[in-house]
């Protein structure tokens, strides 16, 4: 175990951290907001604890193996998360530190739960960071720290397919750093891109800023109350097709990037995740068109809602608790199934479920005739039988740490459907559930245990459950 | 520069990890791809899973933007055909690893041709060439050529009784009057290139530069001059031993070979006549007795187990054979092998690996004063690369003591038509000469990088 490396690692995260509280501090002092002040001192703060770290710990060697990325990836995550959550804290804005800490949490991973009951109240400079650490924790902080720093070595590899989620992480280019630079300029881009088309729909800059970091990273925070309801139904649709996507895996972009398109929409788990989306969008507005009255308000909320849980966005533009039982057991599960591996997404992706399907039908047959060979192919190629073991065995710890939390979780007084769909809402890095934590609703009548357990479970999706489990398993840390 | 390398066996992942280290973009196919993810978990590099022929897999490769692409694959005829594609399909340069004996010096360079191969390379028969030059000049444990012979660069370790042991350099040209460079020094682990001031110590490795036949002089006049050797027995009959049989018996040397497999015994004996072949197991310390072990000028382990050559070189050694050479693929067992005393190893995958590095590093500056040879010396840690001089107003025709070099630089040698000039502070590099240059702990890739 390279201690040093994992320090100096996360070290330079902290002094990267930093930096990027000087944005929201700009925009603080652009708006004349004294949380300005709290951004500096949170800043001062992060890049004080890194540069600490990467001098008491300047590593003789940077040989790291899979462990040290599964570790780095972990503690940069929460120490990320636990720094994030200083600027709330000193601002006053969100007096409590767990609070807090479940807000920024809720932001780098993407999730867009919220412990806020009046968003609007808060100042301009405090709900741009709120957004903003959704689109940092959309692609990754590693990854943005591969894309400028040259990698020590080769086997930086190990981190990138830590914090990377989906079942199979490869390289679109030679070198880490170019893929991973190559997959920032898509990122910036498109939210570059989606942030013209909100202006063309009258947002503000600022508005049009936080809403497209909210979409680029699937998370889901907004700047009012009713998410994204009060705006028209232009901006519903921009916003609906943008958060589609970024469900897509992004070496499909680099593919039409450079002319493949023919080979970006041969994609197997594109195609499924097209469908899934196409179908539950029909069934979904034929079942709440009764409701409606009107098929194309119809069809624009139940497109919304469905892009928006399937890439576990959590923006909404009505409240869905309200719908018929069909339309709500339908998003629920679409929690589950979650965007394409290699996008910002969260849930189980695509991809595993595709691989899960085809192994229930190989093993099928297998029953079936008992020597018959098996072979399971995606995306034109064979998977090899340790990815598939991954998958299941990824499957087997998704739904022990769900069933684990949920069960702590019951002990609050909300109710069987609230709680399960909060679970997964946190775990699926979506946002709003049903019931008590609704789309209308917040977090913020969970007690403490809940709220920490809560954030756990917002990690552990973001970062497929793994890099948290080894890292406070003593047996990682255990000298060979 | 991208780079394609098609076959990740133990000479491709050889060379893949070279030219990473270059700094080049690679892209490594095979297809095995347990093989793959064990080398993109080490390596910064692309794996493409399936076969090198398959126009598809070349393509997702990126082959219409490589500039260079090799075929290192098991087969000669696949790397070929991969390497036929590759140029057609858009990469600039192809090298092809081909080197089945039955394919002569004629018909290779037709298909060279044909196939419009930028290069073909043949590891076996670089590393018997490596070895045929040590067993020509057994004081040295390495020898490298530059400008035709011109010039040699010779590592050779300072054992505990040499002359040279606490000499200053400086005073090495007024005791010798042989023109030669001591112009790299190793101790321990750390190389150095060193000033007058220096001591020499024994347990050095020096590595000195000079004409040949001032080398020669000065081991004779040191009195540390070994003998060509004339009766040398090789250890297993590979495809390396065959080309270093065919060398020795070519000049009229005795070989030996000793060969556990029957079948290769009988091919072995029909290809070489004039050699004597055993068939036994080399383990077998009574038949290498037997066999007249003690009586040799050389023994040459060359089996296809590093292990096992390190082991039987070591009881040789102990035999008091005067000159032991092991051939040692893995890197990690060549560092052990020289802590228990094995001074002399041969690495086909190393001389390729180098050979590619030089190759690479040449085609990056077409342009300016490029690389012709490259050797990276004791251990890699140094680099002696010479260069064909083009006319430059910061380095040409102005004297050596003049110019301002980076620390760690020497200038080894300047060949200007056929005659080796050992440079002093007023020689001058002229426009046309071929310069060796010896670069310590950097890379260089044009002659003027030397400058500061």
């Amino acid at each position: 175990m390279n201690r040093k490396m994992i320090f100096y690692m996360i070290g330079r995260i902290l002094q990267i951290e930093a930096g990027l509280f000087l944005l929201p501090a700009a925009v603080s002092l652009f708006y004349l907001e004294k949380s300005g002040f709290s951004f500096l001192i949170a800043s001062a703060a992060a890049f004080l604890f890194g540069f600490l770290l990467t001098r008491l710990f300047r590593p003789s060697d940077s040989m790291i193996f899979a462990r040290e990325g599964f570790v780095i990836v972990a503690f940069a995550w929460i120490l990320m998360s636990a720094f994030g959550a200083l600027p709330f804290v000193i601002s006053r804005e969100i007096p409590s530190f767990t609070d807090a800490f479940f807000e920024t949490v809720s932001g780098f991973t993407t999730t867009g739960a919220s412990i806020l009951d009046n968003v609007e109240g808060l100042s301009r400079g405090i709900l741009f960071w709120r957004s903003f650490t959704h689109w940092i924790g959309g692609m990754g902080v590693l990854v943005f720290i591969m894309a400028i720093f040259p990698s020590e070595s080769g086997r930086s590899i190990h981190i990138m397919r830590a914090e990377m989620p989906g079942p199979i992480v490869g390289k679109i280019l030679p070198k880490i750093r170019q893929t991973a630079r190559i997959l920032y300029l898509i990122y910036i881009a498109m939210t570059v891109l989606e942030m013209i088309f909100l202006l063309f729909g009258g947002m503000s800059l600022y508005e049009s800023a936080v809403y497209a970091f909210g979409t680029a990273g699937t998370g889901g925070f907004g700047i009012r109350g009713d998410s994204v309801a009060s705006y028209g139904s232009y901006i519903q649709w921009v916003i609906t097709v943008f958060m589609l996507l970024f469900g897509v895996n992004f070496n499909l972009f680099y593919l039409i990037l450079v002319g493949k398109v023919g080979q970006a929409l041969k994609s197997g788990e594109l195609r499924c995740y097209a469908a899934i989306a196409f179908l539950s969008v029909a069934a979904i507005t034929a079942n709440i068109y009764s409701l409606y009255g009107s098929f194309s308000h119809a069809l624009r909320d139940s497109a919304f809602q469905v892009a928006s849980i399937l890439t576990t966005t959590g923006y909404s533009t009505c409240d869905f608790n309200l719908w018929p039982g069909f339309s709500k057991a339908l998003l629920v599960l679409l929690m589950f199934v979650g965007g394409c591996a290699g996008s910002t997404a969260g849930g189980l992706k695509v991809s595993r479920l595709i691989l899960i399907a085809k192994m229930i039908r190989r093993d099928l047959r297998k029953m079936i005739h008992p020597r018959a060979a098996g072979v399971v192919t995606f995306e034109g190629k064979r998977v090899e039988d340790a990815t598939l073991n991954g998958v299941s065995v990824y499957f087997g710890v998704y739904a022990i740490a769900f069933s684990a939390i949920l069960l702590l979780i019951s002990l609050e007084p909300i109710g069987f459907e609230s709680a399960f769909t909060a679970v997964a809402a946190c775990i699926n890095n979506i946002g709003p559930g049903l019931g008590t934590v609704g789309p209308a609703a917040s977090f913020s009548f969970f007690s403490l245990p809940s709220k920490w357990l809560l954030s756990l479970a917002m990690l552990l999706g973001r970062l497929e459950i793994f890099p948290i489990l080894l890292a406070f398993s003593p047996s990682t840390w255990r000298k060979r | 520069m991208k780079i394609i390398i098609v076959g990740c066996g133990k000479i491709g992942t050889t060379i893949l990890s070279s030219l990473v280290s270059e700094g080049h973009d690679i892209v490594a196919v095979d297809s095995d791809s347990a093989v793959l993810s064990e080398i993109t978990n080490i390596h910064d590099v692309m794996g493409v899973c399936g076969n090198g022929v398959d126009s598809d897999i070349l393509s997702e490769a990126g082959v219409g933007s490589a500039e260079l692409f090799v075929a290192v694959t098991g087969s000669d005829e696949l790397n070929m055909l991969s390497c036929f594609l590759a140029g057609r399909m858009g990469a600039k340069n192809t090298i092809a690893r081909i080197r089945k004996p039955e394919y002569n010096d004629r018909s290779l360079a037709f298909m060279r041709q044909q196939l419009e191969l930028s290069m073909s390379i043949n590891p076996e028969r670089m590393a018997a060439h490596e070895l045929f030059n040590i067993l020509k000049f057994p004081s040295a444990v390495k020898i490298e050529t530059f400008s035709r012979r011109n010039l040699e660069m010779i590592e050779a370790f300072l054992g505990p009784q040499s002359p040279l042991d606490g000499m200053k350099l400086s005073d090495l040209g007024s005791r010798y009057r042989a023109k030669v460079l001591v112009c790299c020094v190793q101790r321990g682990e750390e190389v150095t290139i060193p000033d007058g001031s220096f001591v020499l110590k024994s347990g050095d490795k020096v590595g000195l530069t000079g004409s040949p036949a001032e080398v020669q002089k000065l081991f004779r006049d040191m009195g540390q001059l070994q003998k060509q050797a004339r009766n040398i027995m090789i250890l297993g009959g590979s495809r390396t031993a065959f080309y270093l049989a065919e060398m020795l018996t070519g000049i009229g040397s005795d070989v030996k070979i000793i060969e556990q497999d029957e079948k290769i015994c009988a091919e072995l004996c029909e290809a070489l006549p004039r050699a004597v072949v055993i068939n036994g197991d080399g383990a077998q310390q009574e038949l290498l007795l037997e066999e007249g072990l003690r009586s040799l000028d050389a023994f040459v382990a060359l089996t296809g187990m590093d292990e096992e050559n390190i082991l039987i070189s070591i009881f040789a050694a102990s035999q008091k054979v005067p000159k032991v050479i092991a051939k040692i693929n893995r890197e990690e067992l060549s560092s052990m092998a020289g802590r228990l005393g094995l001074d002399c190893i041969v690495s086909p995958q190393k001389t390729i690996a180098d050979r590619l590095v030089q190759y690479a590093r040449a085609l990056q500056n077409s342009l300016g004063s490029h690389v012709e040879t490259m050797y990276k010396l004791m251990d890699g840690k140094a680099e002696a690369l010479e260069f064909n001089v083009r006319p430059d107003p910061r380095l040409t025709d102005i004297p050596l003591k003049e110019l301002k070099l980076k620390p760690n630089i020497l200038i080894a040698g300047i060949i200007r038509s056929r005659r080796t000039v050992i440079p002093g502070g007023d020689d001058k590099i002229l426009p046309g000469d071929r310069v060796v240059v010896l670069a310590a702990n950097q890379r260089l890739s044009d002659l003027s990088d030397i400058l500061r």
